[in-house]
């Protein structure tokens, strides 16, 4: 009882406490980061298994695993769960660890906030997959929620999705204004904006990006619930509304949303390929100018996903070209990746495959965008499994890969351990295969016409679906390799030097840490030259 | 940390704004929708009365009429006339039927749209039945008129316009309002 001995050391390097309130209580950036990271980790299986269930039942023509009602619920919650709760909180987990490091930082400028944010999360979550252990089920009608079908049409648990949403909304809010304001006004003096890493960059303009939409996601929702419980008639065409306006509201919230799943996965490419090319990343401004433009536009091109609603042609006409303008600077950034390689003296280990395939794959993604963009092609390919093609080839590969790319390009700097390079090889090239092999055929079944969010399709779209399944099903084993991976990684292995990778030095200030990095860094900012 | 703060203070009122720019686009959309004739949308009555119409370029268009009834919609609901040719800048009286055929009291109300969408916007009604709601007894059964005058300055290629008319069930959001209402 008297033999406590107290070792107290107030030089500001205190580890963190211990037990389960280390992880409910903490206001430090990299114990949230890591939370972040397990919490979306955690979601990638959940949202992956409901994605089994539907691929199995597609895996031939006919019912034969679940009933059309629960199948709808896997898709829409797996769409769910994958947009809010994998890619979203595994980017701002990522930003949670980086950020501080890159610019300098001690720790992000709110972090009691940034705590709260992270736990609405599991709330919101909870919320949301509650549903589906009751009896009238979870949402059903797609992650896009379209009025009528989410609101006269939707089952009653739609008011715990709307509940839900609106916590994922304000956990999104909240995050999003720590982040600017830790860009904004913690940077080691020195470092102008022009001089803060690419990764920084693209989350500085996701941020703003969310905080610029997620109101609007929040001002959607709390129109359906007006329309369901108080009687109003925002989307009901008897009260004077109009239910096509549903679709305006949320794709203007929905297009930016896209670029906010991707936008970070590009900074953190762009670290990846100068690294392990051993070359500074070519056109570094014109990298920051064409993350703006994209943003910029996210603004104006939002009605390419309803051509078919019934649209003047003149608005058709706008939202056409004002897409296709979005690839020139998505172009610019390609460009710019590929000049890096050239004439590199470049290496593969497993972030840089994963970069490479991105930036291969992740065009396969953004050309067939280029194809949905085309107004007259776009009445045939609406709807069809083709636009699921285009859409999961710039997740699955783009954004993410980018954050697997990530994890294994600084899981050595986070556990000062390395990770097991030949099985993360394995990883990589199971899921690189397997993911072409899910979502190419898509492409096919799609332009001969299958349509998306059925259980059942036609026979001759059968060997297809087949080879889409199989690849579906070595894909999501293959991430229990990741697993097993990245706990590998935390407990034991080869210890990572504090440049880890050869030649990072002069890339980041993180790299000028200790592997891992002590509790608490940069108490005393340092100089950028 | 001063400095922090204004710029948290910025951030917040971006999101004040942008919840409140989402409802902003509710009557923004119903502008929009009305300049562009986009739906077809025909909004309240027009002022406008044969005497401020011109008379010249008058020409003759057909004018035909559909009635739906939407979902589970029990009543009766008929246009008196499926179609009628009429005289531009001439105004015009039609007479619509509505029949409650339950045993219940119900409230209905008329969503009309003219097609095509750009002839919406030279169709105006001085007198519709779907400028308010409807309220039969059981059983109850009335007509009641659209009057209307259709503007000469119609474009050319548009030869006759089709006026929809689709009748919703709001019984049971009326007395959701009521019940709102009363809190």
């Amino acid at each position: 009882m008297s033999t406590v001995v107290e070792t107290h050391n107030d030089q500001g390097h205190h580890g963190p406490p211990k037990g389960i309130t280390r992880w409910l209580f903490t206001t430090n950036h990299k114990d949230i980061g890591t939370l972040y990271l397990w919490f979306s980790f955690l979601m990638l299986f959940i949202g992956g298994a409901m994605a089994m269930v539907v691929r199995a039942e597609l895996f031939e023509p006919g019912l034969q695993i679940v009933q059309p009602e629960f199948f709808n619920q896997m898709n829409t919650n797996h769409g769910l769960i994958m947009v809010f709760g994998v890619i979203m909180p595994a980017f701002v987990g990522l930003a949670n660890w980086m950020i501080p490091m890159q610019i300098g930082a001690p720790d992000m400028a709110l972090p009691r906030l940034n705590n709260l944010s992270f736990w609405l999360l599991p709330m919101a979550f909870t919320v949301l997959i509650s549903t589906l252990f009751m009896d009238a089920g979870g949402p059903n009608f797609g992650w896009t929620f379209y009025a009528p079908l989410s609101t006269t049409y939707a089952p009653e648990t739609v008011t715990y999705f709307i509940f839900s949403v609106h916590i994922m909304g304000a956990s999104s809010i909240l995050g999003s204004i720590n982040i600017i304001t830790t860009i904004l006004n913690m940077r080691a003096p020195g470092m102008t904006l022009m001089k803060m890493p690419l990764f920084v960059w693209s989350w500085l303009i996701t941020a703003y990006l969310l905080i610029a939409v997620m109101p609007v996601l929040a001002g959607a929702v709390t129109m359906m619930l007006m329309d369901i419980h108080f009687g109003t008639s925002f989307f009901d065409a008897a009260g004077g509304g109009d239910p096509v306006l549903f679709q305006h509201v949320f794709w203007f919230f929905g297009h930016p949303e896209v670029y906010i799943m991707i936008l970070p996965a590009f900074g953190i490419i762009s670290h990846i390929i100068e690294t392990f090319s051993r070359k500074p990343i070519f056109g570094y401004s014109s990298m920051v100018y064409a993350l703006t433009s994209i943003a910029i536009l996210s603004f104006v091109v939002w009605a390419h996903h309803m051509f078919t609603v019934g649209m003047p042609l003149a608005g058709e006409l706008f939202f056409m070209y004002s897409t296709m303008l979005i690839a020139v600077p998505t172009g610019v950034k390609v460009f710019n990746w590929v000049a890096t390689m050239f004439k590199g003296s470049i290496t593969f280990e497993t972030p840089m495959l994963f970069a490479i395939a991105f930036v291969a794959l992740f065009t396969i993604g953004g050309f067939s965008g280029l194809m949905l963009a085309i107004v007259p092609a776009d009445f045939q390919y609406h709807d069809t499994y083709f636009v699921v093609a285009h859409f999961h080839y710039v997740l699955v590969p783009g954004s993410l890969f980018g954050i697997m790319a990530g994890v294994y390009y600084w899981i050595p700097k986070w556990t000062g351990i390395m990770y097991d390079e030949i099985l993360g090889k394995l990883h990589f090239w199971l899921s690189f295969i397997s993911v072409n092999l899910t979502f190419f055929p898509m492409h096919f079944v799609g332009l001969a016409g299958m349509p998306r969010r059925y259980p059942d399709y036609a026979l001759q779209f059968a060997d297809f679906n087949a080879m889409a399944t199989v690849g579906a099903f070595i894909f999501g084993f293959t991430q229990l390799l990741l697993l097993f991976i990245v706990i590998k990684a935390i407990r034991a292995g080869k210890k990572a030097s504090s440049e880890v990778w050869e030649g990072t030095q002069d890339l980041g200030l993180e790299w000028t840490l200790k592997s891992p990095p002590p509790y608490h860094t940069f108490a005393v900012q340092p100089e950028v030259k | 940390m001063k400095e922090s703060k204004k710029t948290i203070r910025n951030l917040l009122l971006v999101v004040a704004g942008m919840f409140a720019f989402s409802f902003l686009l509710v009557p923004i959309y119903d502008v929009f929708c009305e300049i562009t004739g986009l739906n077809g949308k025909v909004t309240g009555p027009s002022e406008l009365s044969e005497i401020d119409i011109q008379t010249e370029n008058q020409r003759e268009i057909l004018i035909q009429f559909v009635t739906h009834n939407n979902e589970y919609m029990p009543w009766t609901f008929k246009s008196k006339k499926t179609q009628l040719l009429i005289k531009t800048g001439v105004q015009q009286e039609v007479f619509f039927v509505f029949e409650n055929t339950t045993d219940q009291d119900m409230v209905g109300q008329v969503i009309p749209s003219v097609s095509p969408g750009r002839g919406a916007e030279f169709f105006h009604k001085t007198e519709c039945f779907c400028f308010e709601r409807q309220t039969l007894l059981a059983g109850e059964k009335t007509e009641l008129p659209v009057i209307f005058i259709v503007d000469p300055a119609l474009p050319l290629e548009i030869g006759s316009l089709s006026l929809g008319y689709t009748l919703f069930d709001i019984t049971n959001q009326v007395s959701k309002q009521q019940k709102v209402a009363s809190l």
